[in-house]
């Protein structure tokens, strides 16, 4: 969406604006001509403008650098431990960094629990950002949209330790008997099979899941929201005058022209679901064994598992591990916005 | 078609509507219902959530020390001292993230809005969303790597600020990159029109105009990084006492306070966590209230 102003607004921009140099390098061409004395004080290229230009022009770079120096750093610091693994860095669950010239780590269970706590949440509050986003551009009476809308956004302002308080104190407690009926009468399901820690107390990635669903709410709604409410009124009136029932407009063109950006919007949500650190934390028990693929197991995702070593940052070598899984994390939710940028600018340049 | 009706009682030509069926209907009806359970849904945990806070949280909040006191001297299970040292680590290390990601987040919009065409605009702009992805426990492991991994400086709330710089940087960008795009083309065509410098322009003519709004995105960034706790447990270490030097020693935020107190079996214990979550929560409700009346009393006047 972001993609959409540029190509909007600039070429208006580009006609009616003298780029800085370019206008006064014109109107220095017309005092050599004419010679006119009034218009030669124009005529200085103003060094005002240069370093105005540069400083800008540098901030925007410092942002791409600052994004090249994350990766560069990481990597950096990540080579010399993942020489030092002992284990494969891939297919391994371990995770021993304690001796340094001993190091076994993996990242497979830490991928395997990321990508299933995203998962859930993204199933989870999909359907129910789509409702929402379509309740507040169509359904709520115009004059309580906004106040509607800002309701779903205070979702937003809460922190995520605060959601991961929550989470293992009170949510975890309640779900606590539908996750023991779910894994009693599905448990044939792998998805809910027997995990590999007690269901007492839900530290379950089921409940992650859940957690990190509510905070995924006001992300993808947002975009979503934005998106639906730009659906050309041509199409809405068309619809309405054909004899469409309300479900059958926004069936027919609300939903198509939204698609993309809903989409786009929740891959973001998922890129944020990947990077939760302290909800995750706080919520998620640690297992002693390997993950089994199950709901209802316990362990580590990426963030989590570094911000639970946090405090033991003191040898480079082990903490080079962490900061393997930091990368990886890193490439990860870069793929995951990049895809969802470009499903959205696809949409933009329709 | 019967004897009984003539030609008389039909209608020259079929109804121009034909009535909604009974599928069509029960659809429509149904896809209402649903989206507003959806609505109502998004509601329960909010409500839940600020309920559990509160109730949980209040008492500690309602105490004198609560706001004036450190915890400094204070046994766990002590119902005493206060989260002033959290509130004061929490506030210096977002406005030092502030003063840094602020100048730079402006002059990148204004660079992408003013300037910003081809290649380099393109790049900066997908870099911008990239960061804004960023997750908040790369943005703190690249600060170590970069602070205290290869400069060798030690753990400080600066290095906290650093982290935070990288989670602000995009929000401030894109927000005053929306409103410098409100700014009437106009009003700068009028100042070029008197001979005024482009830079001249924007500073005094496109910048005051938007400056509302950049506040107004200013204020959410710090609401939004404020409540961060993944730099803190990397960069920072926790202590009981006012720090107010963010280059050196540990500084607690109200987040790492939380998080410390959780290993706090007492019952004064998971008081201070629910005081510290509520004041957290009370705090960024803060500034997106500043932020709300700050764009509502000074909105951009587009024409």
């Amino acid at each position: 969406m972001s993609d959409t102003r540029p190509t909007r607004v600039r070429p208006g921009h580009q006609e009616e604006t003298p780029d800085d140099r370019g206008g006064s390098r014109m109107i220095g061409a017309m005092t050599s001509d004419s010679g006119q004395p009034g218009v030669r004080t124009a005529a200085v290229r103003r060094p005002g403008d240069t370093i105005f230009r540069t400083l800008t022009t540098g901030a925007g770079l410092a942002i791409v650098f600052a994004i090249a120096l994350i990766g560069i750093f990481l990597l950096i610091k990540a080579v010399p431990s993942l020489l030092a693994d002992k284990e494969n860095f891939l297919t391994s669950a371990n995770f021993v960094t304690l001796d340094p010239n001993n190091l076994m780590f993996g990242i497979r269970d830490l991928l395997i629990v990321t990508v299933l706590c995203s998962l859930v949440a993204l199933v989870i509050a999909m359907p129910v950002s789509l409702g929402i986003a379509l309740f507040l551009t169509q359904y709520a009476p115009a004059r309580l949209s906004r106040p509607f809308a800002y309701i779903v956004d205070l979702l937003a302002a809460v922190p995520s330790i605060v959601y991961g308080l929550w989470g293992i104190l009170v949510l975890g407690p309640a779900l606590e008997p539908f996750e023991t009926w779910l894994n009693a009468t599905f448990g044939w399901f792998p998805l809910f099979a027997k995990g590999n820690i007690p269901l007492a107390g839900a530290g379950t990635i089921f409940t992650v899941g859940v957690v990190l669903a509510v905070m995924l709410l006001p992300i993808i709604t947002s975009v979503t929201r934005e998106v639906f409410r730009q659906t050309p009124v041509m199409q809405i009136e068309g619809a309405l005058a054909l004899g469409a029932t309300k479900w059958e407009v926004i069936r027919t063109t609300v939903l198509p022209f939204g698609r993309s950006g809903y989409i786009a919007a929740s891959m973001l949500g998922l890129g944020r679901a990947l990077g939760e650190t302290v909800a995750v934390l706080l919520i998620l028990h640690a297992s002693p064994t390997p993950s089994t693929g199950s709901l209802f197991d316990g362990g580590y995702t990426f963030a989590s598992k570094i911000a639970s070593a946090a405090s033991e940052f003191s040898q480079p070598l082990p903490t080079g591990a962490y900061i393997a899984a930091g990368l990886v994390l890193f490439v990860l939710t870069f793929v995951v916005n990049a895809v969802a940028r470009s499903i959205a600018g696809g949409k933009a340049a329709k | 078609m019967t004897t009984t009706e003539s030609t008389l009682d039909r209608p020259a030509s079929p109804p121009a509507f034909q009535p909604v069926s009974g599928s069509r209907k029960f659809k429509n009806t149904a896809a209402t219902a649903l989206v507003t359970l959806a609505f109502l849904v998004a509601l329960v945990p909010l409500v839940w959530l600020l309920i559990t806070v509160i109730a949980r949280g209040y008492q500690a909040l309602l105490s004198a020390d609560w706001w004036t006191h450190s915890l400094k001297g204070v046994l766990p299970k002590d119902f005493e001292g206060g989260a002033y040292h959290a509130i004061i680590g929490t506030l210096l290390q977002t406005l030092v993230c502030a003063v840094i990601a602020v100048p730079v987040g402006v002059l990148a919009a204004v660079y992408l809005v003013e300037y910003g065409r081809g290649r380099l605009a393109r790049v900066t702009t997908f870099m911008v969303d990239i960061l804004s992805g960023v997750p908040s426990i790369v943005a703190a492991l690249f600060i170590f790597a970069l602070w205290i991994g290869t400069i060798g400086l030690g753990q400080s709330a600066f290095a906290v600020s650093l982290a935070l710089v990288l989670l602000m940087l995009p929000v401030v960008v894109r927000s005053t990159e929306e409103m410098l795009r409100l700014v009437p083309q106009e009003l700068r065509e009028a100042s070029y029109a008197l001979g005024v410098p482009k830079w001249k322009t924007i500073m005094r003519i496109v910048l005051p105009t938007a400056l509302s709004g950049v506040v107004t995105g200013v204020m959410l960034a710090m609401a939004r990084v404020m409540g961060e706790t993944a730099p803190v447990l990397v960069l920072v270490g926790y202590s009981k006492s006012i720090n107010f030097n963010i280059f050196d020693g540990n500084m607690t935020s109200l987040p790492l306070l939380i998080y410390n107190e959780l290993n706090n079996p007492n019952p004064a214990g998971q008081q201070r966590v629910w005081g510290a979550a509520l004041t957290l929560i009370l705090l960024i409700m803060l500034f997106n209230l500043v932020a709300a009346l700050v764009s509502r009393f000074s909105a951009i006047k587009t024409k």
